[in-house]
C-alpha cells in the first residue's frame, strides 16, 4: 500500500497549502557507518544486526572528514548499526572534534559489553561526545520485547557506567540523552510527560540520571514494516500516521537541516530515505567524495509514504518531537 | 459477518450521515472532554479504558487501550484501571445483597 495515492506525502502537503518540502541548511552531517550491530531490534529501520557486512571503509571516512573540514559542518551525527563497531569510528570522532564539530553518537548501550569496547564511556568523555542512547522503556519487559532478551539489564549497567563517567550528571556538561521508541504499532506519548516518568523511575529504581528523552516514531520500513505486515497492523498503522498529520511538525523536520551519508558514501535526505534507497536531489550523482554543499543547502527533499512518520502527532526526528 | 466488526470503529463518522448536526455536536463535546485540563490526557485515557471495560464495549476497549499506550501508560497501569472498573462492578452487585437482606427480613419472622 506504500505509494498508493492516499499515502502521497507531497500531495498531502499541497492539499494543506504547504511545500514542496525544501531544505534550509546543512547544519548536520549524519554519518551512517554501516549495518553491523550487536543487536537485532524488532523496530530497526536499518535492518541492522550481527550478520550484516555493509561497513564504511577508511577511504570513505576520510572523505567525510575532508567534507567536515572544508565546509565547517557544525554537527557530525554518527549512527549505524552500532557505529562503535566500525574500525574508523574513533577516527571519525577524533577528527570531527579536531575540525571543531559537535559530535553526536547514537549508542545502543549494550555495545559497551562487546570485547574491546569496554572503554567507550571514557572515549566519549575524552572527546566531549554527546551520547544519544536507546532505551525504549524503564522496565525490562517492554525493553527486552523490542531489543532482545537481557538487553534491559545490560542497558542499565551501561547507563551506570556512563553516569560514573560523568554523563547525564549535573554540572559536568557531558550530555546523555535517551531515545524512546514505542514497543509496537502505536505513536509515542507526549515527550515531556514520558521524560518525567523516565527520570523518576530510573532515579528511584536504579539511581540513574540523564539529560533529555527524545520520543521517536517507528518508521514503516524494513524490520518494523515486516513486523507491521506480519502482525496485521500495517494498514491501520499507516492510517494512524496519515490521520495524525500535523502541519506544525513540518518546519522542524530534520531533513531540512541535515544530509545523511551512507556507508558507501552516497548522500540522502535522511537516514530513512537512505534505508529505502530513495536518492537525494532527484537521483543526480551525489556522494561524499564530491560534496557540492552550495547545491544541497537549498534542495527539494525526496519524500515517500514513510515521511508521514515524521509528521504524525507531535512530530518525530533524531532529536525527538518537533513541536511543543 | 459478526455483530462486532473491528473495522467499524473507523466508520464511526458514518453515524453523521443522518442528523449530521447532532453528530457534530457530539464530536465537539467529545473532543472537548478529551483535551488536557484539570486531568491529564493519560488520566483521561485510563478512565476511558476503565469505563470501556465496565460497558464491555469492544470498540472502546480497542480505542482506549491504544490511547493509553500513546499517552505513556504501561500494562501494569492499564491493568490496575481495568481492575478498578471490575471491582466497582463487583461491589455494585454485592452491595445489592443488602436489598436482598432487607427483602428477606421484611417477610421473615
Amino acid at each position: 500500500m506504500i505509494g498508493s495515492p492516499a499515502l502521497d506525502f507531497d500531495a498531502e502537503l499541497r492539499s494543506r497549502g504547504i511545500g514542496p518540502l525544501e531544505s534550509e541548511s546543512v547544519a548536520t552531517l549524519q554519518v551512517n557507518v554501516g549495518k553491523l550491530c550487536n543487536q537485532a531490534c524488532k523496530h530497526c529501520h536499518v535492518d541492522a544486526g550481527p550478520t550484516r557486512t555493509e561497513m564504511m571503509t577508511r577511504d570513505t571516512a576520510e572523505a567525510v572528514i575532508r567534507a567536515v573540514r572544508r565546509f565547517g559542518i557544525g554537527t557530525v551525527d554518527i549512527t549505524g548499526g552500532a557505529p562503535e563497531l566500525n574500525a574508523s569510528f574513533e577516527y571519525l570522532v577524533v577528527e570531527s572534534r579536531a575540525a571543531g564539530a559537535h559530535v553526536i553518537v547514537r549508542h545502543n548501550l549494550t555495545v559497551q559489553f562487546v570485547p574491546g569496547k569496554e572503554r567507550l564511556p571514557e572515549l566519549f568523555r575524552e572527546h566531549r561526545v554527546e551520547v544519544v542512547a536507546s532505551l525504549p522503556y524503564f522496565l525490562a519487559q517492554q525493553t527486552d520485547a523490542q531489543r532482545g532478551t537481557g538487553v534491559f539489564e545490560r542497558s542499565i549497567e551501561a547507563m551506570r557506567r556512563l553516569n560514573d563517567a560523568g554523563y547525564g550528571r549535573e554540572g559536568t556538561g557531558l550530555v546523555l540523552n535517551l531515545v524512546y521508541n514505542p514497543v509496537g504499532a502505536y505513536l509515542p506519548p507526549d515527550q515531556a510527560g514520558i521524560e518525567r516518568d523516565f527520570k523518576r523511575e530510573l532515579a528511584t529504581r536504579y539511581g540513574l540520571s540523564f539529560n533529555r528523552l527524545y520520543t521517536i516514531t517507528n518508521m514503516p520500513i524494513n524490520r518494523f514494516r515486516d513486523y507491521l505486515v506480519r502482525s496485521g497492523n500495517m494498514e491501520r498503522y499507516m492510517q494512524r500516521l496519515v490521520s495524525s498529520f500535523n502541519p506544525a511538525a513540518v518546519p522542524g523536520l530534520m531533513c531540512r537541516t541535515l544530509i545523511s551519508v551512507g556507508w558507501d558514501g552516497r548522500l540522502y535526505d535522511c537516514d530513512f530515505n537512505q534505508m529505502v534507497e530513495l536518492p537525494i536531489n532527484g537521483g543526480l550523482p551525489a556522494t561524499i567524495f564530491y560534496l557540492d554543499l552550495a547545491r544541497l543547502e537549498r534542495r527539494r527533499i525526496a519524500t515517500a509514504a514513510h515521511c508521514f512518520g515524521c509528521t504524525a502527532g507531535a512530530g518525530s526526528s533524531c532529536g525527538g518531537a518537533t513541536t511543543r | 459477518m459478526h455483530y462486532y466488526e473491528a473495522n467499524d470503529l473507523d466508520r464511526f463518522s458514518e453515524i453523521g450521515k443522518h442528523r449530521p448536526d447532532l453528530f457534530a455536536k457530539f464530536n465537539e463535546w467529545y473532543e472537548a472532554v478529551q483535551a488536557e485540563g484539570a486531568l491529564s490526557r493519560r488520566e483521561k485515557a485510563l478512565i476511558g479504558l476503565a469505563v470501556a471495560h465496565a460497558l464491555q464495549c469492544p470498540y472502546c476497549i480497542d480505542a482506549y487501550a491504544r490511547a493509553s499506550l500513546e499517552a505513556g501508560s504501561n500494562m501494569d497501569q492499564m491493568t490496575e484501571a481495568i481492575h478498578m472498573a471490575s471491582a466497582i462492578r463487583g461491589g455494585a452487585s454485592l452491595i445489592h445483597g443488602i436489598q436482598a437482606h432487607n427483602a428477606v427480613d421484611k417477610v421473615s419472622m
